[in-house]
């Protein structure tokens, strides 16, 4: 288990004077206390790891939120940040002396601006949401993460998350003009706007994927794209990893690049074709599903192009959707993929380090062995374009050694991803999962160098504390571990 | 002019961060020059370059991903790209028309300075291909942040923070960029508009349109306004396209359309800011703003006596006109009653010295600005005064 730092006494004796004084500052039912209303805050997407929080306050408003970090900053009270509570790394864990800020209340679209394609919304709308309001219009906004239902712009934004379109359309950094940005201070800051590559040093970037380090984003700026014509899926399968891998380098070499280009291992075949009834191939070690965009035609002519290179690969099966329903039935698989392996397992760990694709194939051999070492299932579904893995480690969460090994067996693949040239994540985020691996990609002095960022925006180290940087380390103060 | 210092390698760079950390002497970095004359002009002794530190250091074609030295010269990274059939993607431009120097660009330079072409609109600017980069900072260290890997969300995203960022937060020695595969061929559809107003909702309807325009830009021609929209993808993926296109904007103006040659002529042009015929003794300003207020930018400048073009779909306005502080505030104005900024991109150092070249950021906002540079460059070492007066 990951050590979470030794609460504040002085901060929980003073627990009712600090709800009373939460109360008063958003008024309503902008604050909870008891223990069974603030239940479902004590976990997010890591749900292997909980804690309740000194008290939820949920803010309708960017002044409420500035009001609550002024207070909470003069008061020396920790604050963890958070949207739906969809963090695979455990980003909104609370602490047991820390007031949860849920973002949830930011809920308004407050302009969509088709001429100049953005659209300003809440921190706490979701990622779907935008979508939703925008594509009537034939718009859309481009990061899909698999919990796009669910998850909202202001989460996306601390984790800069990624999704299946990301080859072509990039991740939520590329994707954003602006936010409302507030200070651990209490001020509101406009980063950004608007417009493109504002001027000065790109505070959006650095905020973007900060984890809540930096401060809390409470509006957002997204840019808005029109949709293509259209959209189609082909599935090839093949006789072994290895295989794959090459075909895969083979389409990307032939200079296409399709919207998405997925991989599933053979685990991960079977258990989406038992839960999903796609028509995936159960004989295939590997499988990629690759989606093209454009007119019918363009479709057919990239499909044919594709079907033609996966073809010199000697593929266990090609299949061509003809239609946009035969293509949603290629997806659905992979799409019900986290859902399909909690079917047949209790639970998993899902890892998320990326890779260069070069080094695929050894990577799911190691992971393959490592499943035996460990005597823990593991099923494989990737974003192979871009390198980043999702293993999905079974385990039973009712046998604490079967979570040991779990975390142990994650741990292991993620410092193989390092040692491959990649990284420990490619689009969770750090949070407090990964936060002790940071000094196997990292060197102490780089971290120290990245604290002391930190430290330039947050010096008293109250936004989301014990997550990203390790415990031990120079530069960060009063987080020694309980 | 300052003496030069140009290690061949990141030791030597090292070692003459620490000199200068040892003696409290400011260094003036810079690349191979090309940008000489952009920003406030740093006074520091001694310069310190990247120059010397060049070459590729990996390129895998087939992982979209390329590393090279700070000092490598943007033309080589090109070369090197186009035999495997691949390109930057942001467009980067060369800009020595603009600033009167023929030294070449280095991608350190490019990437510090976060200069992108057209292409940006669609597909984005230089710093969203960083995956990675080693930086010097103020202390002597050697720091990295990234990866070579697409996608990367570890730790803070330095890189994003030292892109754009001029050679004050550290010495850039090595970056590593995502790239793509250069298209089979291009071909730009004209329209000829009466005024920039119409001449922007051309854009935009291009741009909105489902079918990939690549770079979008205007240009006051005499008594009326080229439109300018870009396709580039296989061959019969543009024309399939330019047909739709055609049918789109067809009500907006008189077409043209230029084939594959023409087209990336054409936009060479644009990204060099050619069309705008800058005469030496004029300054140009670079301003970012929403592009349907484009066209009031250029209302601004024009009262000035300054000539435009657009680009980015009209929202990124290029300005040349008579350098004064007057017209410097006034293009500032203009620029934030519009909610965007103005850079003043080429001046006489008179005026670089004169007036904010980057607009003024907000108390708070500034005061966290200065702890990361704290954090970065404790000593104040990189390019004093380059951005903003010390």
């Amino acid at each position: 288990m990951i050590a979470l730092p030794a609460p504040k006494a002085e901060i929980l004796a003073r627990r009712e004077e600090i709800i009373v004084a939460l109360t008063a500052l958003v008024p309503g039912d902008g604050v909870i206390a008891e223990g069974i209303r603030m239940k479902p805050y004590e976990t997010d997407g890591l749900a292997a790891y909980r804690q309740m929080p000194l008290a939820v306050v949920l803010p309708s408003t960017t002044e409420q939120v500035a009001a609550v970090l002024r207070y909470c900053h003069e008061q020396g009270i920790r604050v963890v940040p958070r949207g739906a509570g969809t963090s695979l790394s455990g980003g909104a864990l609370p602490l047991a002396d820390a007031v949860v800020i849920g973002l949830m209340r930011l809920n308004a679209i407050h302009e969509i601006n088709y001429a100049d394609r953005y659209a300003v919304v809440g921190a706490g709308v979701t990622n779907i949401g935008i979508t939703k309001a925008v594509e009537a219009d034939g718009f859309f906004y481009a990061p899909d993460p698999s919990s796009q239902l669910a998850c909202m712009i202001g989460g996306n934004v601390m984790m800069n998350s990624g999704g299946a379109h990301c080859l072509k359309y990039g991740v939520t950094a590329n994707n954003l003009l602006g936010v409302k940005f507030v200070t651990i201070e209490g001020e509101v800051l406009e980063i950004g706007g608007t417009y493109l590559d504002a001027a000065g040093y790109d505070w959006l970037g650095l905020i973007t994927g900060s984890e809540g380090q930096l401060g809390i984003v409470t509006e957002v700026t997204v840019r808005i794209l029109r949709s293509a014509e259209g959209a189609r899926a082909m599935l090839a399968a093949f006789n072994s990893i290895e295989i794959a891998g090459a075909a895969v380098d083979a389409i990307i070499g032939s200079g296409i690049i399709p919207v998405a280009l997925e991989f599933m291992d053979k685990p991960c075949i079977h258990a989406c074709e038992a839960f999903a009834h796609a028509g995936y191939p159960l004989d295939a070690e590997a499988m990629l599903i690759i989606e093209v965009e454009g007119s019918i035609a363009e479709q057919d002519a990239l499909l044919a192009r594709i079907k033609d290179i996966c073809a010199r690969f000697d593929p266990i099966s090609l299949k061509v959707a003809e239609t946009a329903e035969q293509s949603l039935a290629i997806w659905k698989g992979r799409k019900g993929a986290f859902g399909a392996v909690g079917r047949i397992s209790p639970d998993y760990l899902c890892m998320d380090g990326t890779i260069p694709t070069s080094e695929l194939p050894r990577v799911l051999r190691r992971i393959g062995e490592m499943s035996e070492q460990y005597g823990l299932k593991v099923a494989n579904v990737f974003h192979a374009g871009d390198g980043n893995l999702h293993p999905l480690i079974m385990f039973d969460a009712n046998d604490a050694d079967s979570f040991h090994r779990a975390e142990a067996f994650g741990a292991d693949i993620l410092k193989l991803c390092v040692e491959v040239g990649g990284c420990l994540t490619g689009e969770h985020g750090v949070g407090v999962e990964k936060r002790d691996l940071m000094t196997v990609q990292f060197q102490p002095h780089e971290l120290t160098q990245q604290r002391a960022i930190k430290s330039a925006f947050d010096p008293d180290w109250l936004l989301n504390p014990a997550k990203v940087f390790p415990l031990q380390g120079a530069l960060s103060p009063a987080l020694a571990a309980e | 002019m300052s003496a030069m210092i140009a290690p061949v390698d990141e030791a030597g760079i090292i070692a003459a961060v620490q000199a200068a950390r040892a003696a409290r002497e400011p260094l003036a970095i810079e690349g191979q020059g090309s940008k000489r004359g952009m920003l406030r002009p740093v006074q520091a002794a001694r310069s310190l370059s990247t120059r010397g530190l060049t070459g590729v250091t990996l390129y895998r074609p087939a992982e979209l991903i390329i590393s090279a030295r700070a000092g490598t010269p943007l033309a080589e990274i090109e070369a090197t790209l186009a035999e495997k059939g691949q390109q930057l993607i942001a467009e980067s431009p060369y800009l020595n028309g603009v600033f009167g120097t023929t030294a070449p660009p280095s991608i350190g330079g490019v990437v510090a300075a976060n200069l992108s072409g057209p292409r940006r609109i669609t597909w984005g600017a230089t710093r969203d291909h960083v995956m990675g980069l080693r930086f010097i900072n103020g202390a002597g260290e050697a720091i990295r942040s990234g990866g070579r890997v697409l996608k990367n969300v570890t730790g803070l995203d330095l890189c994003k923070l030292l892109s754009g960022s001029y050679g004050t937060l550290g010495v850039i020695t090595e970056v590593t960029l995502k790239v793509l595969p250069a298209p089979e061929t291009s071909a730009t559809l004209l329209i000829e508009t009466p005024d920039l107003a119409s001449a922007v909702a051309a854009l935009s309807a291009g741009l909105g349109s489902p079918f990939g325009v690549s770079a979008a830009t205007a240009l006051p021609v005499k008594d009326h306004v080229i439109a300018a929209v870009r396709l580039e993808d296989f061959a019969a993926s543009v024309a399939y396209r330019m047909e739709k296109l055609r049918g789109v904007l067809g009500s907006l103006g008189t077409q043209r359309v230029m084939e594959d040659a023409e087209s990336r002529a054409f936009w060479r042009g644009v990204r060099e800011v050619e069309p705008l015929q800058v005469v030496p003794d004029e300054a140009i300003w670079r301003v970012s703003v929403r592009p349907s207020a484009g066209p009031q930018i250029a209302a601004a400048a024009s009262a000035i006596g300054g000539r435009v073009m657009l680009d980015w779909g009209g929202g990124l306005v290029w300005i040349a006109a008579s350098p004064s502080s007057a017209n410097h505030m006034l293009i500032s104005e203009a620029a934030h009653t519009q909610g965007g900024a103005a850079m003043l991109f080429r001046a006489p150092e008179s005026l670089r010295l004169a007036v904010p070249v980057l607009p003024e950021e907000a108390a708070p906002l500034a005061k966290i600005g200065a702890r990361v540079k704290e954090a970065l460059d404790p000593g104040g070492l990189f390019n004093p005064g380059h951005i903003r007066a010390a």
